[in-house]
């Protein structure tokens, strides 16, 4: 492996890592203050890529559609945690199943409404080209969502350690009864993160689907890779997130060049050697 | 048990058995073959039900092992031309063998972790299923899985699954009411209290792990040799979760439950299926409407009914 394909592998792998962040941070968020494994969540980043595109094409504006994409997903997870998932609070098993059918629902509707072959959304003319550096010539885009990953990485990181509706958001990770009863709303705290990380899903959509494609199927897809991510770094963990995509993202890099037949298989044996070493992820604490 | 009742339950166990011998020569062969899907499901869910309902561990991709068990067999016939005595033991050996690494990675954890990692585990199976070209056929499948010579047509085979599907239930009946069972519902209630008393968790919760992955496999011959054939399809997350929700929808913690669950599903799939064509979203649909209005699934339901009633609850004393 020369030295160029290797840096070739390597930008692959950390792009497709902020990909996974921007999924998985939201998924953790959700995870992590109100316990429920949301998997509906793929399906909220394949419908949010959809109505990315839709609007893109009716618009040509590349940012106002990536920002409709969250503004639609945050409303119907808004609609999902007040109409459904609130009157299950607390009970692990039908959240999960609830969540479940909220997917199968979206991804089948989807598939009436979008068709089922792949779509790709177009690139923004001002990124479609490729940079080169040295002699990596590599596309302008996946640069520019690496970049998108690490800023709004950074900026959830402030907003969990620096502002009070993070310091709430922390207090009721931790207990959300004494948070409750030191007179805060943790109901409206729970819509809140959940619409967050349903934003979040949408906004992946629209910059996965000018990455890797829209087609059904691609929901659980995306699903699987995130919710190993979550694994390796402990769920409920933001720097957790961070690092297992990162480690998701470039053991799934080389492995697609080294044993392309192996994709998908390949992140499976970190995440096992992981869970041996460490029950509850990387960043993980005990429930 | 008092004897009253016992005796209404094995009355009622006797005509269930007689019921499911006479089903070949009652109704026509699409009957049959339902009842065929609704046994071999009904394994699975049990099989489900085993670490969900009674040890508390929810799989979250039972399907996989379902589907491991089928693919192997596939295998086995149809690229390698084992024998079919060989083709059985290896496809269960081979299945065993996956199960106890998944069992190793999950049984530390609990819960909703567990369901995660069971979760993640079923997709990665999936993805093999796949990609993995060379050995899974990828989205061809595997074809030509042969029945045994003796249940080749419709009714042999019928007898067939009907067989091993009541000999599972009797040996998981057994194991729930063993003292092994007992203390699984042990760890169910309270890990750390049957730590302190002494028994081993881990353990017993491996242990249960690859009983359950025993019967998932068992299953997944059964499948195989129904259709002849295993796609990727039939082992991804929309199965481990209707496996899942056979368990909750009939009841978790029971035996009897997963397999009505599992016999709501079935039937519900073969005729909604025939009159609407968008069938994830019914499915989807009716996942969101039992969990958010049926939440102790239909043998819950039953007993309550009866209790209110002034009844005994006599229907599920019999097989629990």
């Amino acid at each position: 492996m020369s030295l160029t394909t290797l840096a070739l592998h390597v930008l692959n792998g950390l792009t497709f890592a902020a990909l996974l962040f921007l999924l998985a941070s939201g998924f953790t968020l959700v995870f992590g203050l109100m316990r429920i494994m949301n998997l509906a969540h793929g399906a909220f980043y394949l419908v949010g890529g959809y109505i990315g595109l839709t609007v893109l094409v009716a618009t040509g504006n590349f940012v106002l559609a990536t920002l409709s994409a969250g503004a639609a997903i945050a409303l119907l997870g808004l609609g999902a945690e007040r109409v459904l998932l609130r009157r299950l609070r607390g009970q692990v098993l039908p959240e999960v199943l609830l969540t479940i059918g909220l997917a199968f629902v979206l991804g089948d509707l989807a598939l009436a409404i979008w068709g089922g072959d792949p779509q790709s959304v177009p690139r923004p003319g001002f990124l479609g080209a490729s940079l080169t550096i040295a002699d990596v010539t590599y596309p302008a885009f996946r640069i520019v969502v690496l970049g998108v990953g690490i800023v709004i990485g950074g900026a959830i990181w402030y907003l969990q350690e620096g502002t009070r509706i993070g310091a709430i958001v922390r207090a009721g990770v931790d207990d959300s009864e004494t948070v409750e009863a030191l007179g805060i709303d943790i109901k409206r705290v729970f819509t809140f993160v959940f619409c967050f990380g349903a934003f979040l899903a949408g906004l992946t959509g629209m910059l996965g689907g000018a990455f890797l494609a829209l087609y059904p199927g691609a929901d659980f897809e995306i699903l699987t890779y995130a919710l190993v991510v979550v694994i390796i770094g402990g769920p409920g963990s933001l720097p957790g997130a961070a690092v297992g995509s990162v480690a998701v993202g470039l053991i799934d890099a080389f492995g697609k060049a080294l044993a392309p037949e192996l994709t998908y298989f390949t992140v499976f044996l970190p995440m096992a050697l992981i869970l041996t070493w460490r029950p509850h992820g990387l960043f993980g604490r005990l429930a | 048990m008092s004897g009253a009742r016992a005796r209404v339950g094995w009355v009622l166990v006797a005509l269930v058995a007689a019921f499911a011998l006479a089903v070949p020569y009652l109704t026509s062969s699409f009957y049959t073959a339902l009842v065929t899907q609704l046994l071999f499901f009904g394994l699975l869910a049990m099989s489900v039900g085993l670490l969900g309902g009674y040890t508390g561990l929810m799989p979250m991709g039972y399907a996989a092992i379902m589907g491991i068990g089928a693919y192997a067999l596939g295998y086995l016939i149809t690229r390698a031309h084992a024998p079919m005595g060989i083709a059985i033991a290896g496809a269960i050996a081979i299945a065993l063998v996956v199960t106890l690494a998944f069992g190793l990675m999950a049984i530390r954890t609990s819960g909703i972790f567990f369901s995660m990692i069971t979760l993640a585990q079923g997709m990665l199976v999936w993805g093999a299923a796949y990609r993995w070209y060379q050995v899974t056929g990828a989205e061809n499948g595997l074809r030509g899985i042969e029945r045994p010579f003796f249940a080749v047509r419709y009714y042999e085979y019928y007898y067939l699954v009907l067989a091993v599907v009541a000999a599972s239930a009797l040996v998981l009946w057994l194991i729930v009411r063993s003292p092994f069972g007992l203390s699984l519902q042990g760890i169910r209630e309270s890990e750390s209290r049957m730590r302190t008393l002494g028994y081993d968790v881990g353990l017993h919760k491996l242990i249960a792990f690859e009983v359950s992955g025993f019967f998932a496999a068992v299953s997944g011959l059964l499948f195989g040799w129904y259709n002849n054939f295993i796609s990727p399809a039939s082992v991804g997350l929309p199965s481990s979760a209707e496996a899942v929700f056979m368990v909750i929808l009939g009841g978790a913690g029971t035996l009897l439950g997963p397999v009505l669950g599992a016999a709501v599903v079935v039937f519900a799939k073969n005729f909604l299926s025939l009159y609407l064509s968008r069938w994830p979203t019914i499915m989807g649909l009716i996942f969101i409407l039992a969990v958010l209005f049926a939440r102790d699934g239909l043998v819950g339901t039953g007993r309550r009914v009866a209790i209110a009633a002034g009844g005994r609850g006599n229907k599920t004393t019999a097989v629990e």
